[in-house]
């Protein structure tokens, strides 16, 4: 079973976002990296599989973004995937999500896969686009917002499990190969060992570039995107929290409806 | 994670990428399953034994050293790990240190290929707990002057005497411990359960509660010839280990110490006095945070330094010694200036100061106290011993 996970490096959640000046985008200075929650998911997910495989099977990683991905590719390293593929190259920058999914599906045609794994978004820009437009690259079918799943290793296929509206279930059968968009509740991802993380230090990360790919520089980056970012704005300052004054209950609780029907208009 | 991280040198820029991606895991580790329950079992005097497995599995214990399934870290990342986990506290980087630096180091380094098979592996796992029994009622700074001896008998030893503030103690399944056998210091382990040997946990502490602390009492005690550590000869090898404890303990205190200067920073931009305005822009204490955070970044750099040395296998006992002072007591005064800051609120356990500091009473006292430190860097500047 060769089990493929596309991983991103997002700003960790607790990073107060800054903007740069001009249209410049999000001020990365400072800005603490980790792995995406929901690409961690989908990396001790195919950790799982494996493990409940018997260990056959061999776990590649899949990573677009700059050098200091590295960190986050090392930690997936180090929770126990075997090997990475590091797509790394300045034209790469400033895709869209049509462009990410064109060259993740490159570099994934160019190794053995059986189950492609991702985070059914990025919490950085929160789009939920990558997993499905990787699929329709490979031409292979695509289940988003897995909460479980099951795979039948003798017959090639994978059951899956998803919350649908309503708080009902629902299950799939997909063939393999697929891909698969993980979401919150799959599993508890591990915390890479020590000896996970000295054991990482020798397992191999490949440099891919566009050329590599085949990729010309006018297929790609910011020259090749079909969604043009117009303008970066923060959302606006939370206001200070209303306070009703008043000792008689009665009339706080008149003021308070009064509020909500005119002013905050939710009654 | 917020309040373990401080870097205003950028030192992080030192740091190795398996030695940043260790440092998350601890942080992690510590986030998600200390600081939920740490304060409960401090107030409650209680060490949070359900811990100990996971740490095992995760690798942090016996992490410096090489073999026996431990992981082999640096110095540098075990220096992190003894920060971030003093950054929950002091009693979990305590129990880390006691297992790994004294009791498993003891082990790996005076032992015969036996006993480390026996024991190193599954201390490793958290399987087995050890401990480290140097210190006695009537002798802390002067262990030279020990009484507790071991006599040798047709099928090992006899073991009199008693030893006191010993971490993990009466959880132990593995004493180290070091007496007089023909007037030389020797090493001995001493399982859990021997006839003659008892532990008193002791209770009623203002400082480590969320640790273990126990007296170790031997009466009559018989172990076997093969529990002797053969290759131990005189005070040198019991030091030798402390100076294994010391490096984790001077990492520790710059994890508290991040820690509360961090709680004091956040406080002091929030709470408002005179005026509606935050009490961070008072003079007063604005030069308390400067001071803090001068004071911090120093013993980062001091620790970096001699963390260098110690890797290139340049690191002298009076490096660690200088390094244990300087953090240790840096890190108490930070605490008890955060404290001050908090206010009332520094004394409750809402916040974390005001145990950081409590602890930090004890790490400026155990494995050495801090006057003992001085004077070993006195011996070595003057070349006059002071402590006879």
């Amino acid at each position: 079973m060769n089990i493929v996970v596309c991983m991103k490096q997002v700003p960790d959640t607790e990073t107060k976002i800054r903007l740069k000046e001009g249209n410049g985008g999000i001020q990365t200075d400072g800005v603490k990296w980790i792995i995406n929650p929901y690409c961690e998911f989908a990396v001790e997910e195919a950790l799982r599989i494996r493990e409940r495989n018997g260990g056959q099977g061999t776990v590649t990683l899949v990573c677009m973004g700059p050098d200091r991905a590295v960190e986050s590719i090392r930690t997936a390293l180090a929770m126990g995937v075997d090997k990475a593929i590091h797509l790394n190259d300045p034209l790469f920058e400033g895709s869209d999500n049509f462009g990410v999914a064109k060259i993740l599906a490159r570099a994934i045609q160019t190794i053995p896969h059986d189950i492609i794994l991702c985070g059914k978004q990025a919490v950085d820009d929160d789009a939920s686009q990558v997993p499905q437009i990787l699929a329709e690259q490979l031409n292979i079918p695509h289940v988003m917002v897995v909460e479980k799943m099951e795979v039948d290793v003798a017959n090639k296929k994978v059951t899956t499990s998803r919350r649908i509206e309503g708080g009902a279930k629902e299950v799939l059968e997909v063939p393999l190969p697929a891909v698969f968009g993980a979401d919150k509740g799959m599993n508890e991802p591990r915390y890479a060992s020590l000896p996970g993380i000295m054991k990482a230090k020798s397992k191999e990360v490949k440099k891919v570039t566009a050329a590599d790919l085949g990729l010309k520089p006018e297929e790609i980056g910011v020259a090749a995107a079909k969604v043009k970012i117009q303008a970066y704005s923060l959302p606006p300052e939370r206001q200070a929290g209303k306070k009703i004054e008043g000792g008689d209950p009665a009339q706080v609780a008149h003021e308070l409806a009064k509020w909500l029907r005119e002013e905050a208009r939710v009654i | 994670m917020k309040q373990m991280d401080l870097d205003f040198l950028d030192l992080n820029s030192f740091l190795t990428n398996e030695e940043r991606v260790l440092r998350d895991t601890v942080q992690g580790f510590v986030t998600q399953k200390v600081l939920p329950t740490i304060e409960e079992h401090y107030q409650n005097g209680t060490f949070p034994a359900h811990l100990i497995r996971e740490m095992g599995e995760l690798g942090f214990l016996g992490a410096n050293l090489k073999g026996y399934g431990c992981a082999d870290v640096s110095p540098l990342a075990y220096g992190l790990l003894s920060q971030e986990l003093e950054a929950g506290d002091a009693g979990i980087r305590s129990f880390v240190s006691v297992q790994s630096s004294l009791a498993m180091y003891a082990i790996h380094t005076f032992g015969n290929e036996e006993q480390r098979q026996q024991w190193l592996p599954p201390m490793a796992k958290g399987e087995k707990i050890g401990c480290f029994g140097l210190t006695e009622p009537d002798f802390g700074s002067n262990p030279s002057g020990m009484r507790t001896r071991a006599e040798k008998t047709g099928r090992g030893y006899v073991l009199h005497g008693a030893k006191m503030w010993i971490t993990n103690g009466s959880i132990a399944d593995v004493a180290v411990v070091w007496a007089k056998l023909d007037g030389v210091i020797r090493g001995f382990l001493v399982e859990k359960g021997t006839p003659g040997f008892k532990t008193q946990e002791m209770k009623q502490k203002h400082s480590f509660r969320a640790s273990n602390t126990s007296e170790l009492l031997f009466d009559r005690c018989e172990i076997p010839k093969e529990n002797l550590l053969s290759k131990t000869d005189g005070l040198l090898s019991p030091l030798s280990c402390l100076n294994q404890g010391r490096f984790g303990v001077a990492w520790g205190a710059l994890g508290a110490a991040t820690v509360c200067y961090n709680v004091a920073k956040d406080y002091a931009l929030s709470r408002k006095q005179f005026n509606d305005r935050p009490i961070a822009s008072h003079q007063l204490v604005q030069e308390k945070l400067a001071e803090m955070l001068t004071e911090i970044t120093k013993a980062q750099l001091l620790s970096l330094r001699v963390t260098q040395l110690k890797t290139e296998g340049k690191a002298q006992h009076v490096h660690i010694s200088m390094m244990k002072m300087n953090n240790t007591q840096m890190a108490l005064h930070v605490a008890r200036t955060a404290r001050f800051i908090l206010g009332g609120s520094g004394i409750m356990s809402e916040y974390p100061v005001m145990r950081h500091m409590c602890n930090l009473e004890t790490t400026v006292t155990y494995e050495g106290t801090n006057d003992i430190q001085k004077l070993i860097l006195g011996k070595e500047i003057t070349g006059i011993q002071a402590f006879y």
